[in-house]
């Protein structure tokens, strides 16, 4: 057989691969060169090694932002995703309500994050804003930008608020592609509401649901805007969270190393978590 | 178990889904509905089993009325043309599942549960999951979960329509074999008027939400009670078209006449109708009774060693269906023998003309 040499074929890729150096490849290995060197300005640079990344890993701000941040995704995918399934199980499967479910919840998703921030500072606002005023008028000593567990109240609540639609829409997407028949036959079969949600409901809508998780995780793994916006990781540092604190060490205090060698950790530990729930999750997938 | 539809009727939006039928299963029958997609098969089944309530009439088992009651009290079950199991299940725990949710006991379950998969051909893939089987075996899992219960009343909606070829044979087979020893009402709806003569027991003809004839498969088949019957009861469709009476002679259209049957002897004089089987039309002529018909072929269909041949005679379309290879050219004229002996002759309301 004759192989046919045609080096031309290299031109239809190079668009794509121009595209991804210079959106991808090039900036994580310039971050990748500032982790690993030592700056003291004039553009020169010394060999470091992995310097940074041992005072990185050694150093208790960032466990303490790095704590903060689990909890942060551990408490809204905790509310989130049972609150979403819990929403899609309510929403009608036919008739003439369902687009206007769909844009209700599809609503918050609209907004830009920071739109989403800077409405919820005004809406908590203890002395203007309706939550703020309402929450102190019954009684509560509610103050975000003073006390810190009020502000991470306030953040919780304000993604809840966000993004538990998506979760709502893609879940709702899985209930409503469950034919008929299978509720029929739970009927017939004598099964009860439970066991429907627990053995038809849940298996068919478990695809979806972790494409949900993952997204919230990753998208919560790296809130920014919002928590900038409303309290900017305050008060103190108790809403610090590790995009905060990477901002804050990057162009706050312009350790350009440290950064550099903290933002590649922080990718790091999004990549394996994420890898971590798609296996649990997809454990007892068959192909 | 004997079920017994009376004036059952069901209409959702003003639209009327199935009119007013009566209908009596006997204990240990099998009945096909019979009927083409939305003749309301799965409608008149959905009443049946309770899923659904009619807007008239009642439903009795045993003489007791049971319009009123909920499906899970009616020990009923149903196998869908979707192979739907529990997902998460192995299949034991799928064919388990009606037994577990009636609460008996651990050794009844295992051996019912044993005896199932048995005869179902399931026993190797008992700890399997559902998506791990082939269709016939997800097929099988939900017959065995439908089966186990020992219900009063078994539905089966199109059970074989997914399946290929070769497993619907197979399934088709088995499944009188299955409920042999068993008293209960078996209802099955198919599209397919081979299949209801395959299955034999009785057969209701199903037509836009009416049931029109309802009988012993074969005599149904044999003596359709009308031209509706005739029409759902064959594949390919009976032809069919209006004669005129006039003495001594019936002619059809201008295009083929022949001696006034027995049947028609001592009627009126005027228009009928005529119903003639595919296959009593043929491309050669077997001698006896035949009537020549000529007519403008539309197109020619070849299975293997059968000839499918769509022609027009007069404003009607028909359809040959003969042993062997016969080719026709598009648009040309075709002349075809029609054993008239044969032939099925409707009055003016629709119904038989039997001596």
């Amino acid at each position: 057989m004759n192989k046919t040499i045609n080096q031309k074929a290299w031109l239809f890729v190079l668009p794509v691969f121009l595209l991804v150096a210079f959106n991808a490849i090039i900036p994580l290995m310039t971050v990748v060169n500032y982790s690993v060197q030592e700056t003291f300005g004039d553009n020169t640079f010394f060999w470091s090694g992995v310097l940074w990344f041992e005072e990185i890993l050694t150093s208790e701000r960032f466990h303490d932002s790095l704590g903060r941040q689990l909890m942060f995704t551990f408490s809204i995918l905790a509310i989130e995703v049972p609150l979403g399934i819990a929403i899609a199980l309510t929403m009608p499967r036919k008739g003439p309500f369902v687009p206007v479910c769909l844009v209700l919840m599809a609503l918050p998703l609209l907004i830009p994050w920071n739109v989403v921030g800077a409405m919820w500072n005004i809406f908590a606002l203890p002395d203007i804003g309706l939550l703020g005023y309402s929450l102190n008028a019954l009684g509560f000593d509610y103050n975000f930008t003073r006390q810190p567990g009020d502000a991470w109240f306030t953040l919780i609540l304000m993604d809840v608020w966000h993004w538990t639609s998506l979760v709502v829409l893609l879940s709702y997407a899985g209930l409503v592609s469950i034919p008929d028949a299978y509720y029929q036959a739970a009927k017939i079969d004598g099964a009860g509401s439970w066991s429907i949600f627990r053995h038809i409901q849940l298996p068919k809508m478990k695809r979806v649901l972790t494409i949900a998780v993952l997204l919230r995780f990753m998208d919560s793994f790296m809130i920014y805007t919002e928590a900038s916006v409303l309290t900017g990781g305050g008060p103190g540092n108790s809403t610090t969270v590790l995009s905060i604190d990477l901002v804050k060490i990057a162009l706050g205090q312009f350790d350009l190393g440290p950064a550099a060698a903290m933002s590649l950790i922080y990718f790091l530990i999004i990549l394996a978590l994420s890898w971590v729930f798609y296996t649990l999750m997809m454990r007892n997938e068959d192909s | 178990m004997t079920l017994e539809l009376k004036q059952i009727a069901k209409t959702v939006d003003g639209s009327v889904h199935i009119h007013p039928t009566d209908l009596t299963l006997e204990p240990g029958s099998f009945n096909i509905l019979l009927g083409t997609t939305l003749a309301g098969k799965t409608t008149l089944m959905q009443l049946m089993a309770g899923l659904d309530r009619p807007t008239d009439g009642s439903l009795h088992f045993n003489g007791k009325d049971v319009t009123g009651m909920r499906v899970q009290d009616r020990n009923v079950s149903m196998v869908y043309q979707q192979f739907i199991n529990y997902p998460n299940f192995t299949v034991f725990e799928n064919i388990a599942s009606p037994l577990r949710v009636a609460r008996r006991n651990e050794r009844e379950i295992k051996e019912r549960v044993g005896r199932m998969a048995e005869l179902l051909k399931l026993t190797p893939m008992l700890d399997r999951r559902p998506s791990e089987l082939s269709g016939g075996q997800q097929q099988r899992c939900a017959m065995a979960r439908a089966l186990v219960k020992s219900s009063d009343l078994v539905l089966l909606d199109e059970p074989l329509a997914n399946l290929d070829f070769k497993l619907r044979e197979e399934l088709r087979d088995e499944l009188p074999k299955l409920f042999a020893d068993r008293d209960c009402v078996v209802v099955y709806a198919t599209t397919e008027p081979t299949e209801a003569l395959l299955l034999g027991g009785k057969t209701a003809t199903m037509h836009e939400g009416c049931v029109t004839q309802f009988g012993p498969t074969g005599e149904i088949y044999r003596r359709p009670k009308d031209e509706i019957s005739a029409k759902v009861f064959s594949e390919p469709p009976i032809n069919t078209a209006t004669i005129r009476k006039s003495g001594g002679t019936v002619d059809l259209g201008g295009v083929a006449q022949w001696a006034t049957p027995a049947v028609l002897a001592n009627r009126p004089d005027g228009d009928y109708r005529i119903g003639l089987r595919p296959h009593h039309v043929l491309p050669q002529s077997k001698g006896g009774a035949t009537v020549r018909v000529q007519g403008k072929v539309l197109v020619t269909e070849l299975s293997g060693s059968e000839s499918t041949v769509h022609f027009t005679v007069g404003d009607e379309t028909w359809v040959s269906l003969a042993h062997g290879i016969h080719s026709f050219d598009v648009g040309s004229t075709a002349e075809l023998f029609a054993d008239v002996s044969h032939a099925f002759y409707f009055g003016p309301d629709g119904g038989l003309i039997a001596e």
